[in-house]
């Protein structure tokens, strides 16, 4: 993976001391709220419900064991002893003191982590495949890509006070992981004639009006990619909608447009940039590419797995994919446990994770945007002790992509901008799908919940989405049906009138039976919704 | 105009710059003003004869004038390029990485605070307008 090198270490140490200045300066009084917030937002510092939040930047969501580690002990020295990891490929910590909150980013730093850019009208963290490097499927390794516009997108000068956030994400599998085509910017890295370049997807996103990004252009090279990055955020940031936060984002401004048009002015100011010498040279990326390269892996080792411990072999079958090299697999650590809170692990679990890393996986961890953490090179000889160590924590959930693995956003338990509490409804579903077997049965379901129309839980893009929302003083949840944020995106469509929070668990209920009694053989809960339409799923609902 | 931060070698010009509107109908004035919604490349026309570009920032947020000043000095402009409003301290550096090079904010800011800022980061990873090396040149340079 990356390391920094003296460059990229003084840039993180700079801001440490910079944000200890800023910080300090409102601790005495001499800054108000209203003139440190812009500069904590910058910092991925927010003021929630409670107390201070604050968001660590985990680029293209890879991680070696030391800096896992780092993660947990800042959980526990910190915080109340845990983290939550973010659809972003981030972690946040719930209970932070201002007055802490420099000693944190020096921390990290000496991990070489930080907070740059985790909130803010800024291009956030640059997310990726939490399979890069090692499935069998890929183009090429997303993420050195990643990392040169991480480095290009630190402390931009013209692009750090943009209309609106901007998200970026880079795949290179026809499959997509990271739901690339729900950013501001989606790239796709493909072949043709032997040279990789980029597919660029612009104005996707969700929130109160979700878009799947239309395709801006058909393939851009390495060697061009920075300037026609900064034409498509130069035509956003001049351009972009300022007079109402809802429309701010790119996705407006490409809808209000027209791909066509919006396309021409990107091409037009593209034109001029490629004349102002603005990308690196091949070498760079060439550079960064030597940190991605292959591990040593070991040949000759058994490629076949022990299946005699029946709960090891439904994990097995379940959380484990297929790697690239033979004798290896890619393990997916679930934070999903049946009545806990998606994507938060405590510092105990967090530090393990980072031990079994360091033993198992060749020092690195990936987090997904799904909130799990992934151990990217386990060979297969090991399944059975890490799966018995993760047991023993409370960390060998059998249910990668199942019913229970939901996506949830934090809600109205901590975040200021809910209507409707999203962990209590999560819990209730997975306690009513518990059982495995059902589970199982139900196959693939993604179920995505978001506790306010900002749709950080990503409820447009679940199988089964959840939209908590404030009705009369209550909390109302309404059902979706149909989204997808994979390869084969697609926005889910309301099924009718919201549920309170037992009445939606009844309808999730209603509407996975309709589905077991006329799916088609193969066929995923939302295959069969594509083919059979909404009406039956209403009609078995509010009939 | 309240007290000006200048980054020139020559004194801030002492005119007052007319609207773009005013200036683009046949006047023969030397100094602009644009704001946040007007476009830039309206002036590059006129670039040989103008001494003084002031970009406004009615709100900081509003960050439409770093793309005004950087599309000025790619076009080749070397007049003085004037950010005034609400210009915070925070905002210095990438002020300056655009290419603005006075300074005229609401507020008065502090000069020990505007030093330090400015001379905190030691490089800068992307090419801008400020002439500075990005990282990624350096070490090419290096190897």
């Amino acid at each position: 993976m990356y390391l920094y090198d003296k460059y990229d270490q003084a840039m993180v140490d700079a801001r440490v001391e910079e944000f200890r200045d800023q910080a300090r300066r409102r601790l005495a009084g001499e800054l108000t709220e209203d003139q440190f917030k812009p500069l904590r937002l910058m910092n991925g510092l927010y003021l929630q419900l409670h107390a201070y939040m604050l968001r660590v930047a985990v680029p293209y969501g890879t991680l070696s064991g030391r800096q896992m580690r780092m993660l947990g002990h800042i959980a526990h020295k910190y915080d109340k002893d845990y983290g939550h990891f973010t659809t972003r490929q981030n972690i946040q910590y719930n209970w932070i003191k201002l007055e802490d909150a420099a000693d944190i980013l020096a921390d990290l730093a000496s991990v070489e982590m930080h907070a740059i850019q985790t909130s803010g009208n800024c291009i956030r963290n640059i997310s990726s495949d939490q399979y890069a490097g090692v499935s069998a499927d890929e183009v090429t390794d997303p993420r050195p890509w990643a990392e040169l516009l991480r480095q290009w997108s630190s402390f931009h000068p013209e692009f750090s006070y943009l209309p609106r956030k901007f998200k970026i994400a880079v795949i290179a599998s026809q499959e997509d992981r990271a739901a690339m085509r729900l950013h501001d910017i989606g790239l796709e890295l493909v072949k043709r004639d032997g040279v990789v370049g980029a597919r660029v997807f612009v104005g996707g996103g969700m929130g109160r009006t979700p878009m799947i990004a239309p395709e801006i252009r058909d393939f851009v090279t390495e060697d061009e990619i920075i300037s026609y990055v900064e034409a498509c955020l130069r035509v956003y940031n001049r351009y972009g909608r300022r007079d109402n936060k809802y429309k701010a984002r790119v996705k407006i401004l490409v809808h209000e447009l027209g791909k066509d048009e919006y396309r021409r002015q990107v091409e037009e100011e593209f034109a001029h940039m490629k004349t102002l010498g603005l990308d690196p040279p091949v070498a760079e990326l060439d550079r960064i590419r030597t940190y991605f390269a292959d591990p040593a892996y070991e040949t000759g080792i058994a490629d076949t797995v022990d299946r005699s411990d029946p709960d090891f072999a439904v994990w097995l079958d379940q959380n484990v994919a297929a790697h690239k090299q033979p004798g290896y697999a890619i393990a997916t650590i679930s934070l999903k446990p049946v009545g806990g809170i998606p994507g938060d692990a405590s510092s105990d679990q967090i530090k393990l994770m980072a031990d079994l890393a360091e033993r198992y996986s060749l020092d690195e961890l990936r987090v997904t945007h799904a909130q799990n953490i992934v151990l990217p090179y386990v060979k297969k000889a090991d399944l059975y002790a890490l799966w018995q160590e993760l047991d023993a924590a409370g960390l060998a959930p059998a249910n990668l992509d199942l019913i229970t693995d939901i996506i949830a956003c934090p809600g109205l338990d901590y975040c200021s901008l809910a209507n409707a509490r999203s962990i209590p409804v999560a819990q209730k579903i997975a306690n009513r799908f518990a059982d495995i077997g059902r589970q199982q049965e139900l196959g693939e379901l993604k179920l995505k919940i978001s506790g306010c129309i900002n749709a950080c839980g990503h409820h447009h893009a679940g199988h089964i989405g959840i939209l908590g929302v404030d009705r009369k003083g209550t909390e109302n949840y309404q059902l979706l049906l149909g989204g997808s944020g994979a390869e084969d995106a697609s926005l889910g469509q309301i099924t009718g009138p919201g549920f309170d929070e037992n009445g939606i668990v009844d309808a999730i209920e209603t509407v996975t039976n309709l589905y077991l009694r006329e799916r088609s053989e193969g066929e995923r809960f939302l295959d069969t919704y594509r083919r059979l339409g909404m009406a039956p799923f209403k009609e078995a609902i509010y009939g | 105009m309240g007290d000006v931060l200048n980054f020139r070698d020559s004194a801030p010009a002492s005119e007052t710059p007319v609207a773009l509107a005013a200036f683009l109908g046949a006047s023969n004035a030397t100094a602009v003003r644009i704001e946040p919604g007007e476009d830039a490349r309206a002036l590059l026309a006129h670039l040989d004869r103008l001494s003084l570009v002031e970009v406004t920032f009615p709100a900081f947020g509003d960050g439409r004038g770093y793309s005004a000043a950087r599309i000025l000095r790619e076009a080749g402009y070397t007049g003085e390029l004037r950010a005034s409003g609400d210009v915070l301290v925070d905002q210095l550096l990438a002020m300056r990485r655009v290419g603005f090079d006075t300074l005229v904010p609401n507020a008065p800011l502090d000069p020990a605070i505007v030093e330090t800022t400015l001379s905190r980061f030691a490089d800068v990873y992307q090419k801008a307008v400020d002439g500075r090396t990005p990282i990624w040149a350096k070490r090419y340079e290096e190897a």
